[in-house]
């Protein structure tokens, strides 16, 4: 994950250090008065950096922001040697090289072993400060989102002079959605210093809004001091503040469950991914395939592998990834189906051994191949990230995908098997084999193509989960039996049954995790399961009449 | 799957028995006599190190004839006979947990050193009990068999057969698997229980203990086939191989095939455990790792090596494929994972009936 | 599917069933009291398709009835639903007046008195022929009696009776597996013997047999008549015109025509449907 974002932002800097490089080089002037007014940095007091940074925003440079936004968050750093100036893209701690960010050019500038740089030191005063300073820079910008995320910034630490920009912006703001920010923000001014019907007003304002600053700030009106007294004096305000305290907790309660679902959602379609290539070969072919996990693995393998050999295309790797690891898994399915499970059909639990020893062998394989350690896989920038719906409520990117992206799948399956030759071979030799051959069917090749249908499905599964899990040899094992559980849930031979039921799974371990916690969360599940197949021992939507009588 | 579980040499002949009780006296004869009599420099000295292997073995030996009892004889694929083992192991493993006493590292005169750790006041209640040997004993068998009567009664009452019970036991042995793994089960969470002293007072590093020990596994070992053998013999034993091969016939006839499927599974349950318990003192460890479903399957494969349905190859499969793993992951252990993967789908492919399939047949067809 | 108290169930069951035919000995029974099974409007649809459709049928005491149909007729259904193997929609099936099949399972129905040969030869192939035999012999089949079980003399002359009359005797110590088609379907019928029912269903016992088999596999179940009632489910029509007393033609799940074989193959409708085609 802490790659991931490194990653990100590495790739915005070098966006951001292309647009100005296509830039004409006029700016020669400009940079170097930047420059040598950022050098004073170095040696400045806390009060003299106050007057720097308004020489800096006065230069007007595009620099001038990165850089304030840089020393704000301690990333501002010289370098020993020759006493430069650079800002530095990350500093977690477990680094030992940091990567230089010119702070003029905003190019990379290579990078430096941690011991080689000193840190540009700020206090809180100027930390105050260069927040002012930098959202009203912000306030300025033509870009509502960024208007707003610099409201939202001085929100969090309101002071005089904050107050006094927002109002100021007020007046001027045209875009909705940051003016009902700067409201927010104005209201809770107002509770500080506004009288009591002002304060009444603010409460009424605030009871709308949803996030956890507010509700804090207002819980902070009804608390009562050591002294007994309460810390707001006038009872008129305490009524509308414990009165909007409850609506934001309503609504604040009904947005986590809608994240709660959504989470479940999302874990459940990870199950409906991880299952349906199994609901193919178990339920359409009668094979309990084990290695099914590790066909999983070789498609996160391969997306591993994409990235390695496309090291340009890291944007587009996930999208290679998939068709590759769908040939991939496919292949070595078609591979097992044609050496070992043809001489086993109509044995379903002899599958099942010879197909644990695939899986034994493949894991093996991989050790040998990429060694035992996990691969670290690179998510692409556009999955990484959120999409805010509230203050309550936001949506990771990659969990929004995963559903669009198993949905996807399911279809393309679904209608492969309604609409293509495939698909009604398939559906005919596995209700009655002997029937399809002498329908002139190549049962042995439809066989293979089935098997390796289910494999393909497992690695394009793989590619999924490159992006959610440790890709190593045992990403396969921890996901098999909840992936059997799901189509014995669901119903053996009925691709919808796997849909549902892998949803379904999905909600209620979310739903249980909050009162039971994760690992309990899902013992009960796997008990509830246990309980339900003695209920209905074909699952949610067993099939029926003489064809179930034969599995 | 009755196709395959048929084709397997069903008769005994009182030889096979006599040999494999034989190699069973000759082993607690002669390994603790190597042992403790033969000096170390001699080469015939049998070293601590071996003594407990073969104990290990002997367990492992014991777990597969349970296996072979409800797989190769009833059809039924239990992947959970690890659980059952694993459960008669903790068991075990209580008891000697509160035989160490104020010895722990905590000196605690009653809470195992991990609960002090936990900063925890009381022993649980599913404790007492434990510092008596009977109850311990008595425990090792009650909790596989309970849970197997529960777990079977549910099942086979619905008549969940097949590949689903064998995933059902799957899921239950995992589901186990991360219960114990918490450290609020009160079983010592992801280290289980070590550092074991003394059983009923004798000293669990002394070679003497171990040879007793040893001894003792193979009396039990030895029991557990005389039972299983005596009720493969009897009618009710023909009953469970007419239920592998055609259950719904053995229906018709008039058995209850549900019972008999819930008996032999909870007996095979039992086997399991107590094989467990003597697993335990030997190797000084038990741990959650030990109810992995992969366990479970490895057991199915020592059968399937030996030769399903006949009991004495499954416990000749558990030395074999034992020693196999002793040897390959010592000198070769990238090798390892191969050759069991290989053993797996060789064994299917090409040897239904396991080695003792090439036995000379003659016993067969009768 | 549920039935408390089962295990209770089949003993009383049993009891009861003593009891009404010991009270039918002792009286005549009025018209419809004295019938072995009655089948009264059963249905039974698979995913929409009615194997059932109504199906009434009743079968008298030391009957031997034949039961034909072309494929689909719901004549294997039929016999299912008696058996306890497939639960019908709708409808009800005793056997005499105080067992109702519906409630019970596969096991309690045959421990109560009902066998059955299948169509396809079930023998447990990998026990010997005796020990098919002595697995279907009557008597307490709980775990824990079969696991103490000892062969009486008595046990032994009866399975030695049987192996006589199915003419296995020779081939008693071989395993079922090794038997020819037709000693595999004589083996089945006399584990129905063994197990000594009241009603027999025997479906399609001839198939796959030599005339010779045939032939005294139709001597067998004349034999058998009149002891025990016999419900016979047969393509051969040869064979069915030589056992039969009373024939009941089956279509789409019902009963299309009864009577004796002459009355039957005359009926116009039967011969549209089946042995006219």
């Amino acid at each position: 994950m802490t790659l991931t974002t490194s990653g990100g932002q590495r790739l915005l800097w070098l966006l951001l250090a292309a647009c100005l490089a296509a830039l004409p080089a006029s700016a020669q002037t400009p940079d170097d008065e930047f420059r040598a007014v950022l050098a004073e940095l170095r040696e400045a007091s806390f009060s003299d950096k106050e007057s720097i940074a308004d020489k800096l925003i006065a230069t007007s440079h595009m620099s001038a922001r990165p850089v304030l936004t840089a020393l704000l968050e301690d990333r501002l750093f010289v370098r020993s040697q020759d006493q430069q100036i650079f800002i530095v893209s990350s500093t977690e701690e477990s680094r030992t090289q940091y990567e230089l960010i010119d702070p003029v050019s905003l190019s990379r500038a290579g990078s430096a072993p941690v011991d080689e740089l000193t840190k540009i030191g700020t206090n809180n005063r100027l930390r105050r400060f260069l927040r002012i300073t930098i959202a009203r820079g912000a306030l300025a910008n033509p870009d509502p989102d960024v208007r707003r995320a610099a409201v939202r910034e001085l929100l969090r630490s309101l002071d005089a002079s904050a107050i006094e920009l927002l109002r100021q912006r007020k007046t001027e703001e045209t875009d909705a959605r940051v003016l009902y920010e700067i409201d927010t923000a104005l209201a809770l001014a107002t509770l500080d210093d506004g009288d009591a019907a002002a304060r009444v007003a603010a409460v009424q304002t605030l009871s709308e809004r949803l996030s956890p600053e507010v509700r804090n700030r207002l819980a902070a009106l009804i608390e009562r001091n050591d002294d007994g007294s309460f810390a707001e004096s006038d009872e008129g305000v305490r009524v509308a503040a414990a009165a909007a305290i409850e609506t934001i907790d309503t609504a604040r309660s009904l947005y986590s469950g809608v994240e709660t679902l959504f989470f479940g959602l999302s874990l459940g379609s990870v199950l409906v991914l991880v299952a349906i290539g199994l609901a193919i070969t178990f339920g359409v072919m009668g094979v309990i395939n084990m290695a099914h996990g590790e066909l999983m693995m070789l498609g996160a393998y391969t997306t591993y592998v994409v990235q390695t050999a496309l090291p340009g295309y890291i944007e587009w790797s996930v999208l290679i990834a998939v068709p590759a690891a769908f040939l991939v898994a496919g292949l070595a399915g078609v591979l097992i189906e044609r050496t070992i499970i043809r001489f086993l059909y109509g044995r379903p639990l002899e599958t099942l051994l010879a197909t644990f020893g695939v899986s034994l062998i493949l894991q093996q394989l991989v050790r040998t191949v990429f060694s035992a350690n996990n691969r670290s896989v690179i998510t692409p920038s556009w999955m990484s990230g959120t999409l805010p719906i509230n203050d309550a409520l936001s949506i990771t990117y990659n969990r929004l995908y995963i559903v669009i992206f198993s949905l996807i799948v399911f279809g393309l399956l679904l209608a492969v098997l309604k609409r293509t030759r495939l698909g009604l071979d398939i559906r005919a030799v596995s209700q009655n084999r002997a029937m399809a051959r002498a329908m002139g069917i190549r049962s042995e090749w439809v066989d293979a193509m089935t098997f390796g249908l289910g494999a393909g499905i497992a690695g394009v599964a793989g590619v999924a989960l490159s992006q959610l899990t440790n890709v190593g040899p045992n990403l396969g094992q921890s996901y098999i039996i909840d992936s059997f559980m799901v189509v014995v849930f669901g119903g053996v031979g009925n691709l919808w049954g796997t849909l549902i039921g892998g949803i379904s799974l999905g909600v209620i371990n979310k739903l249980l995790e909050p009162y039971a916690g994760a690992v309990l969360g899902k013992i009960l599940v796997l008990v509830v399961l246990i309980l339900f197949i003695q209920r209905r021992p074909r699952g949610l939507f067993p099939q029926t009449g003489r064809a179930a009588e034969a599995a | 799957m009755s196709a395959i579980a048929g084709r397997l040499p069903l008769s005994f002949s009182d030889r096979e028995s006599l040999w494999f009780l034989s190699i069973l006296a000759v082993i607690a004869i002669a390994v603790p006599i190597l042992n403790l009599a033969v000096p170390p420099s001699s080469p015939l000295h049998v070293s601590t190190y071996v003594l407990t292997l073969v104990g290990k073995y002997l367990c492992y030996a014991m777990l597969a004839i349970a296996v072979d009892l409800i797989w190769g004889f009833c059809g039924i694929l239990s992947l959970g006979h690890a659980a059952f083992f694993a459960l008669g192991g903790y068991a075990m493993g209580m008891y000697l947990m509160r035989q160490i006493g104020t010895r722990g590292v905590y000196g605690h005169p009653v809470l195992p050193d991990f609960m002090v750790f936990l900063n925890w006041t009381d022993l649980p209640w599913f404790w007492y009990g434990f510092d008596r040997f009977w109850f311990a004993m008595l425990m090792v068998a009650v909790v596989p068999a309970v849970l197997a009567y529960v777990f079977g009664w549910l099942a086979f009452r619905s008549r969940v057969t097949g590949v689903y019970l064998s995933i059902m036991t799957q899921a239950l042995s995992y589901a186990l698997m991360l219960a114990f793994f918490r450290n609020d089960m009160g079983f010592g969470g992801n280290n289980g229980f070590t550092d074991f002293k003394d059983i009923l007072g004798f000293d669990l590093q002394q070679d003497t203990t171990r040879s007793v020990l040893l001894v003792v596994t193979v009396a039990a070992l030895a029991a557990s086939y005389c039972v299983c053998r005596a009720i493969v013999a009897s009618r009710a034993g023909r009953v469970i191989r007419a239920i592998r091969d055609a259950e719904s016939r053995t229906r018709f006839l008039g058995y209850r095939v549900e019972s008999y499927k819930l008996w032999v599974f909870v007996f095979s349950a039992v086997v399991a455990g107590v094989a467990g318990a003597l697993y335990v003192p030997q190797v000084g460890i038990i741990n959650p790792s030990e109810f992995e479903p992969i366990n479970s399957i490895e057991v199915v494969i020592w059968v399937a090596v030996g030769g399903r349905g006949t009991l004495f190859g499954a416990a000749a499969g558990a030395a074999l494929v034992n020693y196999a793993k002793t040897y390959f992951t010592a000198a070769l252990p990238e090798v390892w994972l191969y050759a069991l993967g290989a053993i797996f789908v060789g064994v299917t492919l090409f040897l239904p009936r396991g080695l003792a399939g090439l036995m000379p047949a003659a016993s067969r067809g009768k | 599917m549920s039935s408390p108290g089962r295990s209770n169930g089949t003993r009383s069951v049993r009891r009861s069933w003593r009891e009404l035919r010991e009270a039918a000995k002792r009286r005549a029974p009025p018209p419809l009291l004295g019938k072995i099974l009655y089948l009264e409007k059963l249905t039974v649809s698979f995913d929409g398709f009615k194997a059932l459709n109504g199906l009434t049928l009743y079968v008298d005491p030391g009957e031997l009835r034949c039961i034909i149909g072309p494929n689909g007729a719901g004549k294997t259904t039929m016999m299912d639903v008696i058996t306890g193997k497939t639960r019908p929609d709708e409808g009800s099936a005793w056997f005499g007046q105080d067992v109702d099949l519906l409630s019970l399972t596969e096991p309690e129905i045959a421990q109560a008195g009902i066998g059955r040969k299948f169509q396809k030869p079930t023998v447990f192939e990998f026990l010997s022929v005796f020990e098919n035999l002595e697995l279907a012999l009557a008597g307490d089949k709980t775990f824990w009696r079969t696991l103490v079980a000892r062969l009486t003399p008595a046990h032994r002359e009866r399975i030695a009776e049987v192996l006589h009359i199915i003419g296995l005797v020779a081939e008693q110590g071989v395993v079922a597996g090794a038997l020819s088609h037709g000693q595999k379907q004589w083996l089945e019928i006399g584990m129905l013997l063994m197990q000594q029912p009241e009603l027999l269903l025997v479906d399609e016992p001839v198939a796959g047999m030599t005339p010779q088999e045939t032939e005294r596999t139709a001597e067998l179940l004349l034999s058998l008549a009149g002891k025990h009632t016999v419900i016979v489910v047969e393509h051969d029509m040869d064979f069915v015109r030589s056992i039969a007393g009373q024939v009941t033609v089956l279509h789409e799940g019902r009963v299309l025509a009864e009577g004796d074989m002459d009355r039957v193959q005359n009926d116009p409708q039967v011969i549209e449907v089946y042995l006219g085609a």
